[in-house]
């Protein structure tokens, strides 16, 4: 603002506003040129999550170890659920890792429309980076979680397998699931505040649901295609899977069911998630 | 270059009323949905007038709609500052959210060419846990700063922010002034091509709106063009070339900036130079007819002179016999005001009029005044009892300073040689020549 820069050039970049009518296109371009805006929105919910805590990020240890020692003297001491020949805590903690990562961005995403609804009110820049940076500041987590699975997994003495380098494919599963839903629950929230009831509902029984206290296999046959249709069934069984070994293989047929409903929900969460961006300012 | 930077055709936005409100929640819009299945089969099935004419309120109260802007079509050439003027509602900040491309209008086009960046708060995104350095990150990529950018220009920041000792304390620690001037500092640094401004001077103290105002100047001065929602006309005067007046949504005026604030003033007027409609009422026993000034035409009056003074007519209507008080207020280019006069209070005595009409001149003997424009308030008032009409910032007087003999440099207010020139003398008391010395 303070520097004389001379005129611009007459080829500069013309950007027309007017009504949008029924599917708006997702502009990869525009989202490419606010790359940075991503990492900063989800820098800051990192940052902020942790401020003004004693330990800090210490607690991102502590929640994951501390639902691993409960799950397993609920399921395994008490319940005395199988485990296929691994240990308990392991085969726990190898499913809380994709499911904590799950409910968490979830719920943050949820909210993150609302959450910013002063910057939207007040500046342009799409929409769309505010849900997806909210489910990246959960990766830290993950991260952090994941170097204690490395330790338990030395700890308790199971083998380094190759299987372990599909994780990071997985990871991506559960990455896109929490996405999708994010961007679907985030843009609803905007217009019926009903939203931020329903999501802690979600999260509680899709922890009963989906296989992180108990295995897939425990799962009756007339059951097994409902129960694959939940997406994090198939990322926590491929989790299991490529963690503990071939004991875990996961339900292909359920898996492959559960990816293709997962991409139908992604890719039409983000068109109605444009859809209905363009009244965000108006209703917020 | 004659090609416009920024181009705007039949620009609408409707808003419903009510409708959209009521319905954030599903539980609400099954109670609606119930409600209006339940007030449509009584209608039919009785077809009493009362009850049709309440399904009719009804639903007009469901689709009652609200156009925030219609027909708005204007052009803006590069390096031009427009100033967007209008009374509280006339949709100004609405455009600057439509061009900002924040809201979506509902009919019509803009078309805009280069870089835009919009100031329409102060601090957007800064949150509250977070150190002053990490705000000003993210409220530099948020304003759309790349970080390479912010990172260039964080000393000059911090720097003109004036607090580099609490750079790393928590925002939510700041007074507001360090808080407004932290904000201010990174939005300042941005780059832009066109900038669109909504009121932000009017949070802060006068030295924050001083740095705004120097700001905006340079920029407009760098050849930046400027969109400038603001209240503040003196302002608006000072920086813009052009102006847009809005009123009730639509286009009332376009063109120089100072024949735009002339038809602000003017809204509501009738002929012959007067500034009645403009006052607000506040007490039914007394209607005020006309006001002049100094006789003649509104807005630009002229201090200077040897004995400045200002004549003011008013004549109107009592419905009971009251004391009426002629009461003026100058205020300068910021809203400070700078002098007041109250001759009821200060003389102590004012007269009873009596019923009917009247005419009554107030007559204000000035100082001389350093030379910018200062605002007229005037108000009607019963003295230490009542106030019945009061025309805020209704003229605007120029003073072009004391007139010198020798040709120097003239005091302007707003280089900060305040509003008033006191007359005064320098005398030589006492002096010695070298001689004089020598001799003791």
């Amino acid at each position: 603002m303070l520097d004389s820069t001379p005129p611009t050039s007459s080829a500069t970049v013309e950007r027309i506003i007017r009504p949008k009518h029924g599917l708006v296109a997702i502009d990869l371009k525009e989202l490419w040129r606010y790359r940075e805006l991503f990492g900063f929105l989800a820098w800051r919910d990192i940052l902020v999550r942790y401020k003004q805590t004693a330990i800090g990020i210490a607690w991102a240890v502590i929640q994951p170890i501390l639902t691993m020692v409960v799950f397993t003297v609920i399921f395994s001491r008490l319940a005395k659920l199988p485990s296929s020949g691994a240990p308990y805590p392991v085969m726990i903690f190898a499913a809380l890792l994709p499911w904590q990562f799950f409910a968490n961005a979830m719920s943050q995403s949820s909210g993150s429309l609302i959450g910013s609804a002063n910057i939207i009110s007040k500046v342009y820049f799409p929409r769309l980076i505010i849900p997806v940076s909210s489910t990246i500041s959960g990766v830290v987590d993950f991260s952090i979680s994941f170097i204690i699975l490395i330790g338990l997994m030395i700890w308790y003495g199971v083998p380094f397998r190759i299987y372990l380098l599909l994780l990071p494919l997985f990871f991506l599963v559960s990455f896109f699931a929490a996405l999708a839903m994010g961007l679907w629950l985030s843009a609803l929230n905007v217009k019926y505040r009903d939203v931020k009831y329903i999501v802690p509902f979600l999260v509680y029984t899709g922890l009963y649901v989906s296989p992180v206290g108990f295995i897939s296999s425990v799962v009756p046959e007339k059951w097994r295609l409902w129960y694959t249709l939940n997406p994090m069934v198939g990322v926590i069984d491929g989790f299991r899977w490529a963690i503990l070994g071939p004991n875990f293989e996961p339900y292909w047929p359920g898996f492959w069911a559960s990816l293709a409903i997962l991409s139908l929900l992604l890719f039409f969460g983000a068109y109605y998630f444009r859809f209905t961006e363009k009244m965000f300012a108006d209703i917020i | 270059m004659s090609d416009p930077i920024i181009s705007v055709r039949n620009l609408g936005k409707k808003y419903r009323l009510g409708a959209t409100l009521s319905h954030n929640t599903l539980r609400d819009q099954i109670a609606h949905s119930v409600k209006s299945l339940w007030y449509h089969l009584k209608s039919t099935s009785d077809g009493h007038s009362t009850h049709s004419k309440t399904s009719a309120v009804h639903s007009a109260s469901i689709n009652s709609e609200f156009w925030a802007l219609k027909d708005i079509s204007f052009d803006v050439l590069q390096g031009e500052v427009v100033g967007i003027i209008g009374r509280n509602g006339a949709g100004k900040s609405t455009l600057l959210k439509i061009l900002s491309q924040i809201t979506e209008p509902t009919e019509g086009e803009a078309r805009i060419w280069g870089c835009v960046a919009s100031l329409l708060e102060i601090g957007t995104g800064f949150h509250p846990e977070l150190s002053g350095r990490e705000n000003i990150f993210l409220n530099g990529a948020i304003l759309g700063m790349t970080k390479a950018e912010i990172k260039k220009k964080f000393d000059e920041i911090v720097d003109f922010a004036e607090i580099e000792k609490f750079i790393d304390t928590p925002v939510k620690r700041y007074s507001s002034g360090m808080y407004v001037r932290l904000a201010f500092a990174v939005a300042a640094h941005l780059e832009p091509e066109i900038l669109l401004v909504d009121e932000v001077l009017a949070v802060g103290d006068v030295e924050f709106q001083k740095k705004c105002l120097g700001k905006m100047n340079a920029a407009a001065k760098g050849g930046k063009t400027v969109l400038f929602v603001s209240h503040n006309m003196a302002a608006v005067r000072q920086l813009c070339t052009n102006g847009v007046l809005l009123d009730q949504g639509r286009v009332k005026s376009i063109g120089r900036a100072v024949e735009c604030i002339e038809s602000y003033l003017n809204l509501g007027l009738d002929q012959g130079g007067a500034i009645v409609e403009h006052g607000i009422q506040m007490n039914a026993d007394v209607l005020i007819d006309r006001i002049k000034v100094n006789g003649s035409e509104i807005d630009k009056i002229d201090l200077s002179g040897e004995k400045p003074m200002l004549k003011i007519e008013v004549s109107g209507r009592l419905r009971k016999p009251r004391r009426l008080d002629i009461e003026t207020a100058l205020t300068d280019f910021i809203g400070n005001i700078v002098a007041t006069c109250r001759p009821g209070i200060f003389n102590g005595n004012t007269q009873l009029v009596p019923e009917g009409s009247f005419e009554l001149i107030g007559v204000v003997y000035l100082p001389h005044f350093t030379r910018g424009d200062y605002f007229l308030s005037i108000g009607i008032t019963d003295p230490y009892v009542e106030g019945f009409w009061d025309f805020p910032n209704a003229v605007c007087l120029t003073a072009e300073g004391l007139p010198t003999a020798v040709s120097g440099p003239v005091l302007e207010n707003r280089l900060g040689h305040g509003p008033i020139i006191l007359p005064g003398e320098t005398k030589v008391v006492r002096c010695e020549t070298a001689s004089a010395e020598t001799n003791k």
